[in-house]
C-alpha cells in the first residue's frame, strides 16, 4: 500500500506543478516549478526503493544489506539545493522582468491573457 | 626533455608576452626571437641523432590508453626546423614591420602560441594530441589574421579561415578516431605500422575521406582554397609565416605523416593526385590575374601546395622525396617573397600591381632579392625551386597508370609549370619595371636595414641550396625521407642529369610561360582584369547565408515568445521520451515484488503525511491567484516532503529539504513584495482544460512509472558504498561520504552550478533600481516587532554553533557542508527579516562573492592536493589522531572539501536571497497620487 500512496503523491505533485507551470504569469510558473521539483526529487528518491527506519549510517552493528540506498539520497540532496538556486534565478528574472517589461506576463503569443493585473 | 622544452618554450614565451604591456615592443620581440632561436639550438643538438636515424621519444600516461607524448623522427625534425628558423626570421621582420601603434605584445603572444601549436602538431606522438594542436593552430591563425581588429576584411578573413579549417579539423578528428578504432591505438608508432590492417578495413574509404578533408582544408586545396587569399588581410609577417611556410603545410605534413598508413591505394591516388593536379593548375592560372601582390602570392601558394599534394598522391617513394624536398624549397622562397611584398607595401603604401610599376629605380636591392626568389618559384636553373621541379617533372613522366592518364598528366604538369613562370614573371615585370608608379601616396625607398635581413638570409639559402644541394640540404632531406618512408630510395640531388624529359619539359614550360605573359600583356591588359567570374568567397557566403536563413526558420518555428507553450513542448517531449520505450518493451517481464517484500509503514502517520502533502499541493493550485496564500500552502507541501524523507530513512535529505524550504519561502516572499499580489482571472476554459489534460497525463505517467519501479525487485550498487564507507572513507554517514568522497567530482560540479547561480542573481540585480509607480502604493511599511528583533539577534550565534556542530559530525551522522551552510544562511536571513540586523555588523551586507571563489578554490585545492601526492584527482584520505584534552579526532581530507562546499552554499544562498531584499527602491506614490 505504501507504494501506492508514494506514487500517487508524486503524481499529484507533478500534475499540480505542471498545471501551474503552464500559467501565463511569472510568479505562478515559479510556484509550479517548486511543486514540480518536489515531485522530481521524490521520484529520484524512489529509485532507491523505500526503506523504513534504517538510515544509511554504517558502523553501528547490524547488516548493511537492509539499510536505505544512499546513492539516490546523495543525488537528491544536491538536487534540492540546485532546485533552490534555479528557483532563485527564475524569481530574479521575474522581478527584473516586471519592471523592465512593465508587467509579469510571460506569454506574448496570447494577447487575451495580457491585461492589467489588479493589485 | 629536449622535446618537452621545444614545445613548451613557445607557450611560456606566449604567456610572458601576453603579460607584458603593449609598449614593450623590443622586450617582447627579443623574447620571441630568442625562443625561436632556442628552438633552433635544441634542434641542432638533436641533429646528429636524427641524421643517424634515431627517433626521439618522451611519453607519459594521459588518459585511457592514450599517452601524452612527443616523438621526433627526421620528418618532424625538419618541419620543426622550418618552424623555428623561419619563426626567428619572422620575429625579426615583424619587429621592424609593425607600426608603433600596433599592440606588439599581443602580436608576439599570438605568434608564439602559434609556434608552440605548430611544433605540437609535428612532434605529437599520437593522433589525438596531433588533432588538439592542429585545432590550436586554427585558433591562433584566426587571432593572427584578425590582428588588425579594426579592419573588417581582416575580421571576415579570420572568420572564414577559422570556419573552413575548423570544419576540416572536425573531419580529421572523426577520421583519427576511426583510425584508432581500426588499429586499436592512437600512437603514431602503431598506426604507422598498421597500414595493411587499415587498408583491409571496410572503414578505409571513410577514414581516408575524413583525413583528406582535414588536410585539404588546411592546405587550401580546391575547393577549400578560397580562405587563403582572404587570409591575406593578416599582417605580412603572419602571411609569410603561417600562410606560406608553416600552417598551410600542416595538411601536406599530415599526408606525408600518414602516407605509410593511408597511402598506396587507387582511392588515395585518384583523390590526392587528382585534387593536387587540379589545384596546382587552377591556382597558377588564377594567380596570373590577381592585382593584389599578396593575392598573387596566395594563389601561387595554393598552386605549390597542389604540386606537393599531387606528388604525395602518386604512391611512389621518389615522388614522396620530391614532395618533401619541395616543402623545404617552397618554405624558403615563398616566405622571402612574402617578406619582400611586405617591404614594398611598407615603403610604398600599396600592394596593388596597377599602381606599383618601375620600382627598380627606387629599391634595387629589394628588387634583386625578389627577382632571385621569383626565379626560384618559377623553377629557374641554379635555384632550389629548379631541383624539386625537375623531380616533379620526372615523376609526372614516370607515372605508371592508365595510359590516358599517363599521357595527360605530363601535359598538365607542363602547362601548370608554364603558368607558374607566367605569374612569377608578372610579379617581377609588373612591380619593378613596366613604366612608372601610378598614384602612390609615398615616395618609394629602400627599407630599414633589418627589415631586409630576413629576406636576404632566405634568398641566400635559395641560391646555396640550388647550387650545392648535396652539401646543404642533402642530410636534412635524407632524414625526412627516412622518417616518412622508413627507408631511403635511390635519388640524386645533382643539378645536371643530362638532356632528358624533365629538362625538355622545363625548357618548354619556361619558354611558353614567358611568351604567354608577354602575349597577355599585349592582347589583354592584365591591369584591366578586375574580377574573376566565380569565386570561392561567393560560394562560402552563400552557404553561410543559407545556414543563417535555415537557423532563423527553425527559431521561427519554435514558440519562443510564449513560456507556457515552451514548457508544454518540454513536458510533451519528456512524456514521449518516457512513454515510447515503455510502449515498446512494456514494464519488463520481472514479476512484482513478493507481498512480504512490500514494506508497511505505520498507517496513521503515513496517511497523515500523505494527506498533508496532497492537500497542500492541491491548495496551492486552487489558490494560485492569491499568491501569499499559495505560498503558505507551498511551504506546507515542502514540509510534507521533508517529513516523508524522515519517514523513509533519509535524515540528511529531511534536514536539507526543511532548510531549503525556509530559504525558498523567504525568498519568494521577498520577491513577491516586488510583484503583483494576485494573478488575474483567466479567460478561456479551453485553455485551462487543455493545460489540465497535459498536467494530468504527466502526473499519471510519472505516478505509474514510480509505482512500477517501487514494486519491482532490483539490484543496487549501494552495497559497494555501504561496505567501503568505513574502511576506505573513514566515516559512517554514507550519504555524506558519497557527496564529499566517492562522488566528490559530481559535487564539485554541483557547487560550481550553485555558485554560478548565486553570482548570476547578484549580477542581474546589481545596480538595479526599483521604481514603484502609484499602482503599488499600498506596500506596508510595518515596523518590525520588538520581540522578533530582539530574539533574532540571539539566534545568529546559536545558529552558528549548530552549523559548526552539524558540519563536524557530518562525516559520521546526518549533517555536513550542505546542511551546515543552509543553517547558517537561514539564520542570517531570519536575522535580516526580523530587523535585528540593522546595525553595522549586519552579516547580510557582507560581500559574499569572494566566498564562492574561495570555496571553489578550496574544493579544487583538495582535489589537486591529492594529485600532488600522486593519487588521482580528489582522492580522500583520513586519520584519527588523538589530541590532548579533546581526545580522538576523526580527520579526513574530505572535511576540507566539505568546508569549500559549506562556503559556497552559505554564499550562494545569501546572494540569492539578500540581493532582491536589499534592492534600492523608491516610492513616489504620495507625491504623484
Amino acid at each position: 500500500m505504501t507504494e501506492v500512496f508514494f506514487a500517487s503523491a508524486i503524481g499529484v505533485f507533478t500534475a499540480c506543478g505542471v498545471w501551474l507551470m503552464l500559467r501565463a504569469r511569472t510568479f505562478d510558473v515559479a510556484l509550479g516549478l517548486a511543486l514540480f521539483s518536489y515531485a522530481v526529487n521524490l521520484f529520484i528518491f524512489a529509485m532507491g526503493r523505500l526503506t523504513f527506519g534504517a538510515p544509511a549510517i554504517v558502523g553501528q552493528g547490524g547488516a548493511t544489506a537492509t539499510l536505505a540506498d544512499p546513492l539516490p539520497q546523495a543525488l537528491v540532496l544536491t538536487a534540492i539545493v540546485i532546485a533552490f538556486a534555479m528557483t532563485a534565478l527564475v524569481l530574479t528574472l521575474a522581478l527584473k522582468g516586471r519592471f523592465v517589461n512593465r508587467g509579469d506576463a510571460c506569454d506574448a503569443d496570447d494577447e487575451t491573457r495580457i491585461e492589467d493585473s489588479p493589485r | 626533455m629536449l622535446l618537452i622544452g621545444l614545445v613548451l618554450l613557445p607557450f611560456l614565451a606566449s604567456i610572458a608576452c601576453a603579460a607584458m604591456p603593449n609598449t614593450a615592443r623590443s622586450a617582447t620581440a627579443w623574447l620571441s626571437g630568442l625562443t625561436a632561436l632556442g628552438g633552433c639550438v635544441l634542434l641542432a643538438l638533436a641533429a646528429p641523432g636524427v641524421f643517424s636515424g634515431e627517433i626521439f621519444r618522451i611519453s607519459m600516461p594521459w588518459f585511457a590508453n592514450v599517452n601524452f607524448g612527443f616523438r621526433m623522427d627526421g620528418l618532424a625534425w625538419a618541419f620543426a626546423l622550418i618552424i623555428c628558423a623561419i619563426g626567428a626570421l619572422v620575429v625579426l621582420y615583424a619587429h621592424y614591420y609593425l607600426s608603433p601603434d600596433d599592440p606588439a605584445a599581443r602580436f608576439f603572444a599570438f605568434l608564439m602560441a602559434f609556434m608552440g601549436a605548430m611544433l605540437g602538431v609535428v612532434l605529437a606522438d599520437n593522433l589525438i594530441l596531433l588533432v588538439v594542436f592542429w585545432e590550436m593552430t586554427s585558433v591562433s591563425s584566426f587571432l593572427l589574421i584578425g590582428y588588425w581588429t579594426h579592419r573588417s576584411d581582416a575580421r571576415q578573413g579570420a572568420r572564414m579561415a577559422l570556419t573552413v579549417t575548423a570544419m576540416g579539423g572536425l573531419c580529421l578528428l572523426g577520421g583519427v578516431i576511426l583510425l584508432g578504432q581500426i588499429t586499436g591505438s592512437y600512437s603514431l608508432d602503431i598506426v604507422l605500422g598498421a597500414g595493411e590492417a587499415v587498408h583491409a578495413s571496410p572503414l578505409y574509404p571513410v577514414v581516408l575521406v575524413l583525413v583528406l578533408l582535414g588536410a585539404f582544408t588546411k592546405s587550401a586545396q580546391f575547393p577549400f582554397h578560397f580562405w587563403l587569399p582572404h587570409a591575406m588581410a593578416a599582417p605580412t609577417p603572419v602571411s609569410a609565416y603561417l600562410h606560406s611556410a608553416t600552417m598551410v603545410k600542416c595538411g601536406v605534413f599530415l599526408l606525408a605523416r600518414l602516407y605509410p598508413t593511408l597511402g598506396g591505394s587507387d582511392l588515395w591516388f585518384y583523390m590526392v593526385s587528382g585534387t593536387g593536379l587540379f589545384t596546382m593548375t587552377f591556382g597558377a592560372a588564377v594567380a596570373i590575374f590577381q592585382q593584389d601582390l599578396k593575392g598573387l602570392l596566395a594563389y601561387s601558394t595554393i598552386s605549390h601546395l597542389g604540386l606537393i599534394t599531387f606528388l604525395f598522391g602518386l604512391d611512389s617513394p621518389l615522388a614522396v622525396v620530391a614532395g618533401l624536398f619541395h616543402i623545404l624549397n617552397h618554405a624558403t622562397f615563398k616566405a622571402s617573397l612574402f617578406m619582400a611584398a611586405g617591404i614594398i607595401d611598407h615603403e610604398t603604401g600599396s600592394r596593388d600591381m596597377r599602381q606599383l610599376n618601375g620600382l627598380w629605380q627606387f629599391m634595387p636591392i629589394t628588387a634583386t632579392l625578389a627577382m632571385v626568389a621569383s626565379a626560384s618559384m618559377a623553377g629557374v636553373v641554379l635555384m632550389n625551386g629548379f631541383l624539386s621541379k625537375e623531380m616533379f617533372f620526372a615523376q609526372a613522366v614516370e607515372l605508371d597508370s592508365h595510359h590516358l592518364i599517363e599521357m595527360i598528366v605530363p601535359i598538365v604538369a607542363t602547362v601548370a609549370a608554364a603558368l607558374g613562370v607566367t605569374y612569377s614573371l608578372r610579379l617581377i615585370h609588373d612591380v619593378f619595371f613596366n613604366g612608372q608608379p601610378v598614384g602612390l601616396t609615398k615616395t618609394p625607398h629602400e627599407p630599414p636595414r633589418w627589415l631586409r635581413v630576413p629576406v636576404e638570409v632566405l634568398v641566400v639559402v635559395c641560391i646555396v641550396v640550388g647550387v650545392i644541394p648535396q652539401w646543404t640540404v642533402g642530410p636534412v632531406l635524407a632524414a625526412m625521407v627516412q622518417g616518412t618512408l622508413g627507408m631511403r630510395p635511390e635519388y640524386s640531388l645533382a643539378i645536371w642529369h643530362g638532356v632528358n624529359f624533365p629538362l625538355v619539359m622545363s625548357v618548354i614550360a619556361g619558354t611558353a610561360g614567358i611568351l604567354f605573359y608577354f602575349g597577355l600583356q599585349r592582347y589583354i591588359n592584365l591591369h584591366s582584369v578586375t574580377r574573376l567570374p566565380v569565386s570561392g568567397k561567393h560560394a562560402f557566403d552563400a552557404v553561410v547565408g543559407w545556414v543563417e536563413t535555415l537557423a532563423r526558420k527553425v527559431v521561427g518555428w519554435l514558440p519562443s515568445t510564449s513560456l507556457p507553450r515552451n514548457l508544454a513542448c518540454l513536458v510533451a517531449t519528456a512524456f514521449v521520451a518516457m512513454a515510447w520505450p515503455l510502449w515498446q518493451n512494456g514494464f519488463g517481464s520481472a514479476p512484482p515484488r513478493a507481498a512480504t517484500d512490500v514494506l508497511t509503514v505505520p498507517p496513521l502517520v503515513g496517511l497523515l503525511i500523505w494527506l498533508l502533502g496532497v492537500a497542500a499541493a492541491i491548495a496551492v493550485t486552487i489558490n494560485y491567484r492569491q499568491r501569499l496564500t499559495a505560498l503558505v500552502m507551498l511551504g506546507a507541501a515542502g514540509l510534507a516532503v521533508s517529513v516523508t524523507f524522515v519517514l523513509f530513512s533519509a535524515p540528511d535529505l529531511a534536514l536539507t529539504q526543511l532548510l531549503v524550504e525556509v530559504a525558498t519561502i523567504a525568498l519568494m516572499m521577498i520577491v513577491l513584495h516586488f510583484l503583483p499580489q494576485t494573478s488575474p482571472v483567466e479567460r478561456g476554459t479551453a485553455r485551462k482544460l487543455r493545460d489540465a489534460g497535459i498536467a494530468g497525463v504527466a502526473g499519471l505517467g510519472l505516478a505509474a512509472v514510480a509505482y512500477a519501479v517501487l514494486t519491482r525487485p532490483f539490484t543496487s550498487i549501494a552495497p559497494f558504498y555501504l561496505a567501503h564507507a568505513l574502511p576506505d572513507g573513514g566515516g559512517t554517514n554514507v550519504v555524506n561520504l558519497i557527496l564529499v568522497d566517492f562522488r566528490a567530482f559530481d559535487t564539485m560540479g554541483e557547487v560550481a552550478v550553485l555558485g554560478a547561480a548565486g553570482l548570476l542573481v547578484y549580477a542581474l540585480l546589481a545596480g538595479f533600481h526599483v521604481h514603484f509607480d502609484h499602482h503599488d502604493a499600498d506596500i506596508a511599511e510595518d515596523w518590525n516587532p520588538l520581540l522578533l528583533r530582539t530574539v533574532t539577534r540571539v539566534v545568529l550565534p546559536l545558529a552558528a554553533l549548530v552549523a559548526a556542530f552539524l558540519f563536524l559530525r557530518g562525516h559520521n551522522l546526518p549533517g555536513g557542508g550542505f546542511i551546515a551552510g543552509l543553517v547558517l544562511a537561514c539564520a542570517i536571513l531570519v536575522l535580516r527579516i526580523g530587523g535585528g540586523g540593522r546595525t553595522i555588523l549586519d552579516p547580510a551586507h557582507l560581500p559574499y562573492q569572494p566566498w564562492i571563489a574561495g570555496g571553489l578554490v578550496m574544493v579544487l585545492a583538495t582535489g589537486i592536493g591529492s594529485m600532488v601526492l600522486g593519487y588521482p584527482f580528489l582522492t580522500s584520505t583520513f586519520a584519527h589522531p588523538v589530541l590532548p584534552v579533546i581526545g580522538e579526532v576523526p580527520l579526513a581530507s574530505a572535511a576540507l572539501f566539505d568546508l569549500g562546499v559549506f562556503m559556497i552554499v552559505v554564499a550562494a544562498t545569501m546572494l540569492a536571497t539578500i540581493s532582491p531584499a536589499l534592492l534600492p527602491q523608491d516610492h513616489d506614490a504620495e507625491t504623484q497620487a
